[in-house]
């Protein structure tokens, strides 16, 4: 009878040591903000386009921690979709958007035809736009997202998204053909 | 040098991993160095290295000499780029490069006049005397990048570091790959010029050792080295023949068997490595000046007629080379720049040769097969026997088909030196090095485009920020201007509260609360008119609901102002103390004149506004309040006069006064081209005003003769009195007649005037008919006085005849007044008799009567006289009237100057 006794004081002696710490610790190491929603941010490409509905990626961040979709960032592309499917563990969608992955875009501004109105400067999220009132503006291009923002308020329609070409320094190797996927006139060679 | 004994001088250390492939180096090295012919044309690249672009210093059209400077390093990973030969620059642009994907890329073209002119160049022997720094400087200006094959501006490399200082110089002959001779015969042919270079590195760096590494295949490049170094104490370590023991970390282990630590360089073990080409170039730029623009270059293959190793101008394109060595076109196969192992196969003959370029090989069918298709790994482990850096290239392999970046990274993916050695010995002819290179582009990218996203956050959280702040910082603004103007209501407030009382005292205009009232009522106004113009914009329910709201309250508004004007007319004080005094009057005429003023500016506005109107109908109210209350104190005025009449004569100079003053009030008002209601109200008033001052005036006058009356002759007080009436009403009169055109009331006046006038002479005549009677009966006392008065009388009765004889008097009143001048002209004698005097001798000065000509004339100058005074008097008066005046006045007293004289 003592021994169920000593048992059952030492668990719940035991009990308390251990929720005194968690509750300690739940106070002292306490976290500001939700961090999968901060990890969830880090992996989308912060063109800040608001494509996904949402006023930023931040939002959309916030928004998928709160169990939104994780299709909806066209910019990012399957490679984000796989990656977020990879952080939050579930499963990886296509992505929802009617043209699919566009490739990397940045504006251009025909600065011939730009009146100096401001208004692009005003509806561009990072700041890369350079001009004054009633001079000239152009675009940073190492610093544009290609988030389209700037277009829709251009009241001449100066802006032009331009595909990002690339560069022999941009350029990369293809990957191999994974081994047995063989083109035709291989297969016979192979077997 | 000094740490390394004699048996570690000649020790060499072993790589783990490498291979033997078939050298084929036989092929091209048994001939000198040939010169390259002249192209016609040169394309040159401006990103031959690592690093950014050049930028273009030249202009399409622009002539060019042999080494004069084209391009300009941008930045300081950079090189700059020279013009190969003399010649014309012809296009900047785009131009096919030397690249797997075949892409263009911008170059300068220069067509070649062929002159190979150069321009001056400052060869710099004795730089043992140089700084450091110039001559790192001359390395930079020559262009000079690394000519082993990765092309790292030579400069940037020598640039030393402060954390870690060099002590080992490597010199890199090793030249490992298959096919190239290039290194191998410079260093037979130019060991000498190498040597000087490596000079020049040594002072530049000041290591401990110098280690020049050479494969055992090169015994001929040995022993030229050798020869060479005759007196250096650089090393020269000869090491078996392995592929790939050229990289640099490989030769520094098998060197000094000291390995680079994964993801460092050389220079973190202390440890500098140069290529044998690049110690050329370096003497060639500081010793000759001449900066880089040519390069040795292996032309080699099956399918070329004479391999050789050619000095050929950067620029140069491949097809023109082939040529050269005599290419066979059938039997070529593959076209690779650089060697078979690492080299990469050329989609385009039009591509030029650039500063990297180390071999072109040009190889058949039988010597580089095309290889079997791949098969699945069957993870035999040869490649990682085979690998150089000891990595798993197995593992990667997987990794990369699973694109497990991460997997990649823990796995040293960019310890890799893509020799292909791995590739090389894949019994399944897996291309290893091309999934190791997707790879790593791929990860690059993603690093690339995760760096972008965090700057981009950044950018965008800081704009975020940057907006917050502007928000925050107009809030404050606003806040502050409302403190402020609080603070100044408040003030005014206080200022208000602590003058009530003197306010009280002097409350002339309208009270505070009725300030108030009317200030709420144009801001109601204000606000109406403003949600009105909004609502004219966009009719929306909610500003119709509001623009309602807004005129009640605006009529609410209005009615209070209308209700406390009517209960607190804003000239009280002045109705309670009804005409006490004069000073009440002035102030009910001050009241009215300023109420007129306001009026009159009010109504000179053009487009008045509503508040403005019934501001106006305010102030129309008010004056005509005022104007009644002034009639009434200007009635009252004269009645308070009557009750003491004739009293003295200051009633009768007040009652004067007043008609003047009205007189011209209302001369003032009659010249208003338009007068308004209230003026002409106003007008009538003045008039009747008038009409009553003058009665008054009449009346005073007219008394004022009566009391001289009861005291006839009394003294000669009276009679001067009388005179001075008549001489004011005559004065009176003759303004009047000037008058051109007078009015009823004038005419009146006139009339009044002429009868006072008739009554006034009519006195001051009986008076004068008694004063004669009067002093020489009481004057007997006196001898001298009578005299005095008798001769007063005679003058007196001597005008008065004249006086009668101008105004063509009937003959009887004549004759009486000549009987009488004839009495006074006896009794003067009687006088003279009387008064014991001796008569004055009498002196009859012939006066000649004036005639009408001259009198006119001199009347003329009078009144010419006079309006120059006044005109000279008045400020105001206009420069041109002043000269009219007195040319008048001038012309004038000439004509009587002449009538006089004639």
């Amino acid at each position: 009878m003592s021994l169920v006794l000593i048992a059952v004081l030492a668990l719940l002696a035991l009990c308390l040591v251990a929720g005194a710490i968690l509750g300690f610790a739940a106070i002292r190491f306490k976290v500001e903000g939700n961090p999968i929603a901060e990890q969830i941010n880090a992996l989308l490409p912060q063109t800040q386009c608001g494509q996904c509905g949402y006023p930023g990626c931040k939002p959309y961040a916030e928004a998928i921690a709160g169990g939104d979709k994780i299709n909806k960032c066209p910019p990012g592309g399957e490679s984000t979709i796989q990656a977020l499917a990879d952080l939050l563990d579930v499963e990886a969608e296509p992505l929802d958007a009617v043209e699919g992955e566009k490739p990397q875009m940045v504006a251009y501004i025909r600065e011939a035809e730009c009146i100096g109105c401001t208004k692009c400067i005003q509806a561009c999220p990072v700041d890369a736009i350079v001009g004054a009132a009633k001079q000239m503006h152009t675009v940073i291009v190492s610093e544009c997202t290609g988030c389209d923002l700037c277009v829709e308020p251009c009241p001449v329609d100066c802006i032009d998204m331009l595909e990002v070409g690339s560069t022999v320094q941009s350029w990369k190797w293809e990957k191999p053909l994974a081994p047995g996927q063989l083109i035709a006139s291989d297969r016979g060679q192979a077997a | 040098m000094s740490d390394l004994n004699h048996a570690d001088a000649l020790k060499i250390w072993n790589i783990p991993g490498g291979i033997h492939p078939a050298e084929c180096k036989a092929l091209s090295n048994r001939t000198p160095i040939q010169p390259a012919p002249l192209p016609k044309q040169l394309t040159l690249p401006l990103n031959q290295h690592i690093g950014a672009p050049a930028e273009p210093v030249v202009t399409v059209g622009e002539r060019v000499l042999k080494g004069q400077l084209i391009a300009a390093a941008n930045g300081f990973v950079s090189v700059p780029l020279h013009a190969p030969t003399s010649g014309t620059v012809s296009f900047i642009g785009p131009q096919p490069y030397p690249h797997v994907s075949g892409m263009l890329a911008p170059a300068i073209v220069i067509d070649s006049d062929g002159l190979d002119e150069w321009c001056a160049l400052t060869p710099c022997p004795n730089y043992q005397h140089l700084d450091n720094s110039l001559l790192a400087e001359l390395i930079r200006q020559a262009g000079i990048s690394g000519m082993g094959g990765a092309g790292f501006p030579t400069a940037v490399k020598l640039n030393a570091r402060p954390t870690q200082k060099i002590h080992t110089l490597i010199i890199n002959g090793t030249e490992c790959e298959p096919y190239i001779t290039a290194d191998d015969v410079l260093m037979r042919e130019r060991a000498s010029a190498l040597i000087s270079g490596i000079d020049i590195l040594v002072q530049l760096i000041q290591p401990q050792d110098v280690l020049i590494g050479i494969e055992d295949n090169k015994p001929e490049a040995v022993a030229a080295v050798r020869a060479a170094l005759d007196g250096h104490r650089y090393q020269l370590k000869v090491f078996p023949t392995k592929y790939p023991s050229g990289g640099e970390k490989q030769l520094i282990q098998i060197l000094t068997g000291v390995e680079v630590p994964s993801g460092g360089l050389p220079a973190d073990i202390g440890m500098l490595c140069q290529n044998v080409g690049t110690c050329v170039a370096i003497h060639d730029a500081v010793v000759h000046g001449k900066p880089l623009i040519s390069r040795i270059t292996t032309l080699t293959g099956e399918a070329l007629a004479q391999p050789m190793n050619v000095e050929v101008l950067l620029g140069t394109p491949v097809s023109e080379l082939l040529a050269f060595a005599g290419l066979a076109q059938g039997k070529l196969n593959r076209l690779i720049m650089g060697g078979p192992m690492m080299g990469f196969t050329l989609p385009d003959f039009a591509v030029p040769l650039i500063k990297t370029t180390n071999c072109l090989l040009a190889a058949t069918d039988v010597e580089l097969p095309a290889p079997p298709p791949a098969m699945p790994c069957i993870r035999c482990g040869e490649c990682a026997e085979a690998c150089p850096a000891s990595l798993l290239p197995q593992q990667l392999h997987f990794f990369a088909i699973g694109q497990e970046h991460e997997q990649l990274k823990a796995h040293n993916l960019f310890d890799c030196i893509e020799c292909g050695a791995c590739a090389y010995v894949c019994p399944s002819s897996i291309p290893l090095v091309q999934y190791y290179r997707a790879a790593k582009g791929e990860i690059r990218d993603l690093e690339q485009k995760q760096l972008k996203a965090e700057q981009s956050k950044q950018r965008f959280e800081l704009r975020q920020e940057r907006l917050r702040r502007a928000e925050e910082q107009k809030e404050a603004d606003r806040q502050a201007r409302a403190a402020k103007a609080a603070a100044a209501k408040a003030a005014q407030a206080a200022a208000a509260e602590s003058g009530d009382a003197a306010a009280a005292a002097k409350p002339a205009g309208p009270t505070d609360e009725q300030k108030k009232l009317k200030i709420e009522a144009s801001m109601a106004q204000v606000a109406l008119r403003k949600a009105e113009k909004q609502l004219a914009a966009h009719v929306t329910p909610e500003l119709q609901a509001q623009v309602d709201e807004l005129r009640s309250a605006a009529v609410a508004a209005q009615q209070a102002l209308d209700a406390s004007m009517a209960a607190n007319p804003p000239t009280p004080v002045a109705a309670a103390a009804p005409a006490a005094d004069d000073g009440a009057l002035k102030k009910a005429k001050i009241d009215a004149a300023m109420l007129r003023a306001q009026l009159r500016k009010l109504e000179k506005l053009e487009e008045p506004t509503s508040e403005q109107q019934t501001e106006l109908q305010q102030l129309r109210t008010q004056l005509e309040a005022a104007e009644k209350l002034l009639a009434s104190l200007q009635a009252e005025a004269p009645a308070p006069a009557a009750p003491k009449p004739a009293a003295d004569d200051r009633a009768v100079e007040k009652a004067k006064i007043d008609a003047a003053m009205l007189r011209a009030q209302l001369r003032k008002l009659e010249k208003l081209e338009e007068p308004n209601s209230e003026q002409q109200t106003e007008l009538q008033q003045l008039r009747t005003q008038l009409e009553a001052a003058e009665k008054l005036l009449a009346s005073l006058q007219a008394e004022a003769p009566a009391p001289a009356a009861p005291k006839p002759a009394a003294d000669d007080g009276a009679l001067k009195k009388a005179k001075i009436d008549a001489a004011m009403l005559r004065a009176q009169l003759r303004k009047l007649e000037k008058l051109e055109e007078p009015t009823s009331e004038q005419q009146t006046e006139l009339q009044q005037l002429r009868a006072q006038l008739e009554a006034a002479e009519k006195l001051l005549a009986s008076l004068q008919a008694e004063t004669p009677t009067a002093p020489t009966k009481t004057a007997e006392a006196s001898a001298v006085d009578p005299l005095k008065k008798a001769k007063i009388e005679l003058a007196m009765k001597r005008a008065e005849l004249k006086k009668a004889e101008k105004a063509e008097s009937d003959e009887a009143t004549l004759n009486a007044l000549r009987a009488a001048l004839a009495q006074a002209e006896q009794a003067l004698h009687d006088a003279e008799a009387a008064s014991n005097k001796p008569a004055p001798e009498l002196v009859r000065t012939d006066k000649k009567p004036i005639d009408e000509a001259t009198r006119a004339l001199k009347t003329e100058v009078a009144f010419a006289r006079a309006d120059l005074r006044k005109l000279e008097r008045d400020d105001s008066s206009v420069a041109d009237a002043l000269a009219t005046a007195r040319q008048r006045l001038a012309d004038a007293e000439q004509q009587l100057a002449e009538h006089q004289s004639a």
